[in-house]
């Protein structure tokens, strides 16, 4: 602004860069170390492979492949947008669940059941215009993922039913659920696998790329709402009093049986938001195969970003990248797309291992160990207990 | 069929409830064999969960432990069974060596990943629930992982434990054979089930182990003013919990069948869990209701291979097959919802302790 | 020391230049304390003092960085309670340390097992062991009650008895009277003496002077971690001592002044509230507290205190009765309401029910009015009201903090104590109800929150104020209503109210059966 002051900018940028590492600088180590760990994997693995000569530079080959496939190219930086958006929903939703003290292991059920709704009534309204079917098919999806999340948030509310095991089992019911559905009255009649009818307009638009469909926005979006709403709001206090201490916000008038219930509905419409931006933006119809790991992916990044809505878009896009990228390292190193998976709990593994990270490497981090965010306990055991009220 | 009993089940709807029972006697006993078999695996995670659970220390990781232990036991088993290309298998369960190995390495591996666990949820004071979430989700990546390299090997398994026979006149006994059709019809596995049960009943109750991890897992504070070391009890009954859960998964790849799929676990840790829960973390009640959730599980597998004839058949068969598979995980939450209220979790469940004389 | 007749007794402990550093704090400073055989010798000093981390040394829960410890003379390290126990070292602490889902039996064995064989242990054996060693010391104890049904009272004597079954011959006793009724303490004394007189050693930790003057053989006053002074309690008053304990001149009462009721505020008939188990704790309360008053409801711990409070502000449904608020009937109405009635409170366990630790201290000072204006528009939350009323408050009462946006979980207990009180009192209020507001504070932060108490009192407010102490009801309250298993069992004038009175109503219920078998079914 002003001559007098060339030093300061420098200082304050100094400062901020000294602020942003101590924010990132555990998840850095993390994700660094667990690419060792994934290299020794593969290498140990190339012991496994038969008549295969062993090749030191092979984890230097998967990663590059890894990274091509993620951000190589234009078409690539799409794949892994499309890829990262239920990512990002459902890390909201499983973060909104650990803001609530609630651990939604089931965002994976949610995520089915939101992706039933959409193709149940895409199908239906296909022929319509896009711009009436896809709110249409949208809000049949976030219906469908906020019954399944109301489920076992009213059972905790009412019954004290941990979430952790009803939600499991939820996922299971909507496996079943879609199984049954797909091969039975939403088949294509005569097709000879179970497959359902297209949802034709209700189909998102792609607007990026080959494949780049609306729903990163639609994704980003729930990011700053989400954000809003916690940190803006008087519902988001009350979600936060709960998830932090339930009996306080009971004694202060709050009423932590309805905000579980309801969090668990909304963490559930997020879920199943993410199903919809799949189905409408990708799949654009359903096998009885249909699903992936994004529920448990979403858990992923939901404790990466500490639960934090704007630092789950990093985290998202880190697994989004990775999921986008397995298939070119597959094809070119020969390595299973499951290392992703691997990858994905080590990094979790040295993040919950912060304490030590800490001490090794020296890192003076503002952050405590991984959990479900600064504020957060969540409920640890089951039963009577932790009855909410 | 007996006359009084077809009047019975012509009676407009109340005549479906006895169809219903009348299904229910002819199905049950005749399953019970599968009923328990179903239950093992079930009742050993729920048994992990207690020893783990009653010292304080919550593992939601069993389901990962389970899965771990599975592949690793079939992959010993695969890499040694061409070693021993002419051993013999006992006569009774079909012990083989490399099976025995298989065994000993599936309890290797949850011995370890439960050492892991201890370490993150007790020395490192982590969050239990995240730890067991990372025990999970790391198992089914790496089985998955290595799963996939192997398979293009296309592995030959080493079998998988028999089930003993129990003698005709005893199976046969009115009344109470059936009981020992399902107790003793089984892979060595299965059967030692019972044999733990008791005796870890007994034991949490009546010894001086048992009454320390009641204590510990109680009030921790309390039991190290008297001198009990609150960590090192609780590293011992986490790795020991573990155990169980290895050998559940062991049972999975080796008795139960002689293969491994990815995620074959299907959430049983997770059910075993509930189990635990609503036995009220005893060994006994765990066991009690791994049961009902088994016979569910069986009973859904009956109705779609073999549904009753007449109205309740039309109804049930009515019914998509995936509804009747599904049965278990909805019976599991019905029960646990309502029975959890009144069961009480021991009261530093989940809660990291730190020792004051440490500092 | 002065060389007296019995310093042929050579001390059976002795601490030498203890010290106990804390970040931030000196915990203790450099304390000698020496206890004789057969000596009942008293550590006096106020909440925060370091009587407690003192005796964590002793018994290995906390490492000293300075000094030593010696028994009968010889040096000793003491690095965890299985050294201390094995030295003959045991502890009562003031938060007893038993498991309330085992029995008495299983308590007292614990750690120190009768075993019938390597793995089992010997039930019968010990519970005749037990039986005995209760016998010895003048108690009959049901070795296989479970220790949670047990008085306050009874689990004491499980503590001393576990304390005696590991051959304690040093027992430190922390705070043991301030849960106990008078006649409660009367027997634990009966017991202690007994003890001493068999040739035990006790370490009698209090602030009560009376209770010191009364047991002690020696007293020891430490303040801010250092000894100030040692007494005989021949040589010294209870004047003497609080200013020792403070270090200045103190007013051992408040000056609650005179109060002037008016109509009644508050009216409860016939009330039955239940528990979560489902057992009726409050059977048919009748009570009235008047604007300008404050009602002190007294009682043991447990007998339908808590479940009365919460179903005063609306936590809890009654089964049956009515709450009536200024003349309406606010009868299972929601927390949200009562607040909205003009009802505060301030819970006994802050830190569970008072405050969000891991939120700033600015959002829980607007914790029960976040949802409505100033502090927010609509679903709106108003930051900048938040905060400066916020600052506003930590001026007015004074709370300790670096700023207003710190986590409540960082401040001490006393502000923390003073930021639920400032939530609580700021309001123009009908009824406060205060449950045990002063638990575990130092004196400056009791007699802060007594005075903010008398204040609103005599700004009209009608106060009900429950507390286990005794002490605390009898300076603070205009009236006494005594609780006894579910019922007010007599109303008293509180200027007037005999402290023995109280005790053996609290007891007992003013029945005439005998004290310890209404303890026992308590």
């Amino acid at each position: 602004m002003t001559a007098t002051a060339p030093a300061a900018p420098t200082r304050s940028l100094r400062h901020a860069a000294r602020q942003l590492w101590s924010l990132i600088a555990i998840p850095a180590v993390a994700i660094l170390l667990s690419l060792v760990v994934g290299s020794v994997i593969i290498l140990v693995s190339e012991l496994i492979i038969p008549d295969h000569a062993f090749d030191w530079t092979l984890p230097i080959t998967a990663y590059k492949a890894l990274l091509e496939g993620s951000i190589g190219s234009p078409q690539a930086i799409v794949n892994t947008l499309v890829a990262t958006t239920p990512l990002i929903l459902g890390g909201l939703s499983v973060a909104l669940g650990f803001k609530a003290g609630l651990f939604n292991i089931g965002a994976q059920g949610q995520f089915l059941m939101g992706a039933l709704g959409a193709v149940i009534v895409g199908v239906m309204v296909a022929t319509w215009p896009p711009i009436v079917a896809i709110p249409i098919a949208v809000a049949a999806g976030i219906l469908f993922g906020a019954a399944w999340g109301f489920i076992p948030g009213i059972l905790k509310a009412v019954s004290g039913a941990h979430e952790v095991v009803t939600t499991i089992m939820l996922n299971y019911i909507a496996v079943a659920i879609i199984a049954a559905l797909v091969s039975g009255p939403l088949k294509v009649p005569g097709s000879p696998s179970p497959i359902t009818f297209d949802v034709g307009n209700a189909a998102f638009p792609i607007v990026l790329g080959k494949n780049g469909h609306i729903g990163i926005f639609i994704a980003l979006f729930c990011v700053f709402l989400v954000w809003f709403v916690l940190y803006r709001t008087t519902w988001g206090f009350q979600v936060r009093a709960v998830g932090a201490n339930p009996d306080a916000a009971r004694y202060a008038g709050m009423r932590p049986r309805v905000v579980t219930t309801l969090t668990m509905t909304a963490a559930g419409a997020l879920a199943g938001l993410a199903g919809v931006c799949v189905l409408l933006g990708v799949t654009h119809s359903m096998t009885s195969a249909f699903g992936t790991t994004v529920g448990f992916d979403s858990i992923s990044v939901a404790l990466l970003a500490r639960s934090d809505p704007f630092a789950i878009v990093p985290a998202a896009l880190l697994f989004g990248g990775m999921r986008a990228g397995a298939g070119l390292m597959q094809i070119q190193a020969q390595i299973p797309a499951e290392l992703v998976d691997v990858l994905q709990a080590t990094i979790l593994l040295f993040l919950i291992m912060s304490p030590v990270l800490r001490r090794v490497f020296r890192l003076r981090s503002a952050q405590s160990a991984l959990g479900a965010g600064g504020e957060t306990t969540i409920t640890k055991s089951y039963g009577g207990e932790t009855v909410v009220r | 069929m007996d006359p009084i009993i077809s009047t019975l089940y012509g009676i407009p709807l109340v005549g479906l409830a006895f169809q219903l029972v009348g299904y229910l006697i002819a199905t049950i006993p005749p399953a019970s064999p599968i009923i328990m078999a179903a239950a093992t695996p079930l009742v050993l995670g729920a048994l992990c969960g207690v020893i783990g659970e009653r010292s304080g220390v919550v593992n939601i990781g069993i389901e990962g432990i389970m899965l771990a232990s599975a592949f690793t036991g079939w992959i010993v088993g695969v890499v040694l069974a061409p070693m021993f290309p002419d051993a013999a298998s006992t006569p009774v369960f079909g012990i083989t060596i490399p099976l025995l190995f298989a065994v000993l390495a599936a309890l290797g591996v949850a011995l370890l990943i439960s050492l892991l666990h201890a370490w993150l949820s007790i020395s490192l004071r982590a969050d239990q629930i995240i730890s067991g979430t990372i025990i999970n989700i790391a198992a089914f990546g790496v089985t998955a992982y290595l799963n996939t390299l192997i398979a293009k090997q296309s592995p030959q398994s080493a079998g998988a434990f028999t089930a003993f026979n129990p003698p005709d006149w005893l199976t046969g006994l009115p009344v109470v054979g059936w009981l020992f059709d399902m107790f003793l019809h089984q892979g060595p596995i299965s059967m030692s089930v019972i044999v733990l049960v008791v005796g870890l009943q007994i034991w949490l109750f009546r010894s001086r182990w048992g009454l320390r991890t009641r204590a510990v897992g109680e009030h921790p504070k309390a039991a190290e003013t008297v001198g009990i070391d609150v960590i090192r009890l609780r590293y011992r009954n986490v790795l020991i919990s573990g155990l169980f859960a290895g050998l559940a998964g062991a049972y999975l790849s080796m008795e139960a069948t002689n293969s491994f799929q990815d995620g074959m676990t299907a959430g049983r840790g997770f059910i075993a869990l509930a189990a635990m829960i609503v036995g009220r973390w005893t060994p006994i009640g765990a066991f009690g209701a791994a049961l009902l959730f088994a016979t569910f599980t069986a009973l859904g597998q009956s109705i779609n291979f073999a549904p009753p004839a007449g109205q309740l058949g039309d109804i049930m068969t009515s019914v998509p097959a995936q509804f009747w598979d599904a049965l278990p995980y909805i019976v599991t939450i019905i029960v646990l919802a309502g029975v959890v209220g009144r069961s009480i979790p021991p009261a530093a469940d989940g809660q990291p302790y730190e020792r004051e004389s440490a500092t | 020391m002065t060389e007296q007749g019995e310093a042929l007794l050579a001390p059976a402990l002795e601490m030498r230049g203890i010290t106990k550093r804390y970040p931030g704090v000196v915990a203790n400073d450099h304390i000698d304390l020496d206890v004789r055989p057969g000596e009942i010798h008293a550590l006096l000093g106020e909440n925060g003092a370091g009587k407690t981390t003192l005796m964590n040394v002793l018994y290995g829960l906390a490492k000293p960085d300075e000094g030593e410890i010696l028994l009968d003379g010889r040096s000793v390290k003491i690095a965890s309670p299985s050294d201390a126990i094995v030295r003959g070292i045991d502890m009562v602490h003031q938060h007893f340390m038993l498991v309330p889902v085992l029995t008495v039996a299983e308590n007292i064995l614990l750690g120190e097992e009768t075993m019938a064989n390597p793995v089992f242990l010997d039930r019968k054996r010990a519970r005749s062991q037990i039986i005995d060693l209760g016998r010895r010391f003048g108690f009959e104890i049901d070795p296989d009650e479970k220790v949670g049904s047990l008085s306050v009272g009874w689990q004491q004597r499980v503590e001393i008895l576990k304390a005696l079954y590991r051959h304690a011959k040093i027992l430190v006793l922390d705070e043991p009277t301030a849960v106990l009724t008078p006649q409660e303490t009367k027997e634990i004394f009966t017991v202690l003496r007994r003890l001493a007189a068999e040739g035990h050693s006790i370490i009698f930790i209090s602030h009560k002077l009376y209770e010191v003057l009364e047991i002690a053989d020696r007293i020891t006053v430490i303040r801010r971690g250092r000894v100030v002074g040692e007494r005989l309690p021949s040589e010294t008053n209870e004047d003497d001592l609080a200013e020792l304990m403070v270090g200045r001149e103190v007013q051992l009462t408040v000056d609650r002044g005179e109060s002037h009721p008016a109509g009644a505020v508050l009216k409860v008939e016939g009330l039955h509230v239940r528990d979560d188990r489902g057992n009726e704790m409050v059977r048919g309360v009748d009570l009235e507290v008047r604007a300008g008053e404050i009602l002190g409801i007294a009682g043991v711990a447990g007998n339908g205190q808590d479940e009365l409070v919460e179903a005063i502000i609306g936590l809890r449904k009654p089964h049956a009765g009515t709450v009536t608020l200024d003349g309406a009937d606010v009868t299972g109405h929601t927390p949200r309401q009562m607040n909205e009635a003009r009802v505060a409170y301030v819970p006994a366990d802050r830190h569970r029910f008072g405050l969000i630790l891991s939120f700033p201290l600015s959002d829980n000072l607007v914790l029960t009015t976040y949802y409505r204006s100033p502090y927010a528009r609509g679903i709106m939350r108003d930051e900048a009201a938040i905060r400066r009323e916020a600052e506003a408050t930590v001026a007015k009462y004074d709370i300790r903090t670096p700023s207003a946006t710190v986590k409540a979980g960082t401040l001490s207990g006393g502000n923390q104590q003073k930021a639920v009180v400032a939530r609580e009192f700021s309001a123009d209020l009908a009824l406060l109800v205060l449950d045990q507001p002063t638990r575990g504070l130092d004196v400056g932060s009791i007699e802060f929150i007594h005075k903010q108490a008398i204040a609103k009192r005599d700004a009209g407010t009608a106060i009900l104020l429950v507390s286990a102490e005794l002490d605390e009801i009898l300076e603070m309250s205009d009236r006494i209503g005594v609780m006894y298993r579910g019922e007010i069992v007599r109303v008293l004038d509180g200027p007037t109210a005999d402290k023995n009175e109280v005790g053996i109503l609290m007891a007992t219920g003013g029945a005439t059966q005998p004290a310890h078998e209404a303890e026992v079914s308590a």
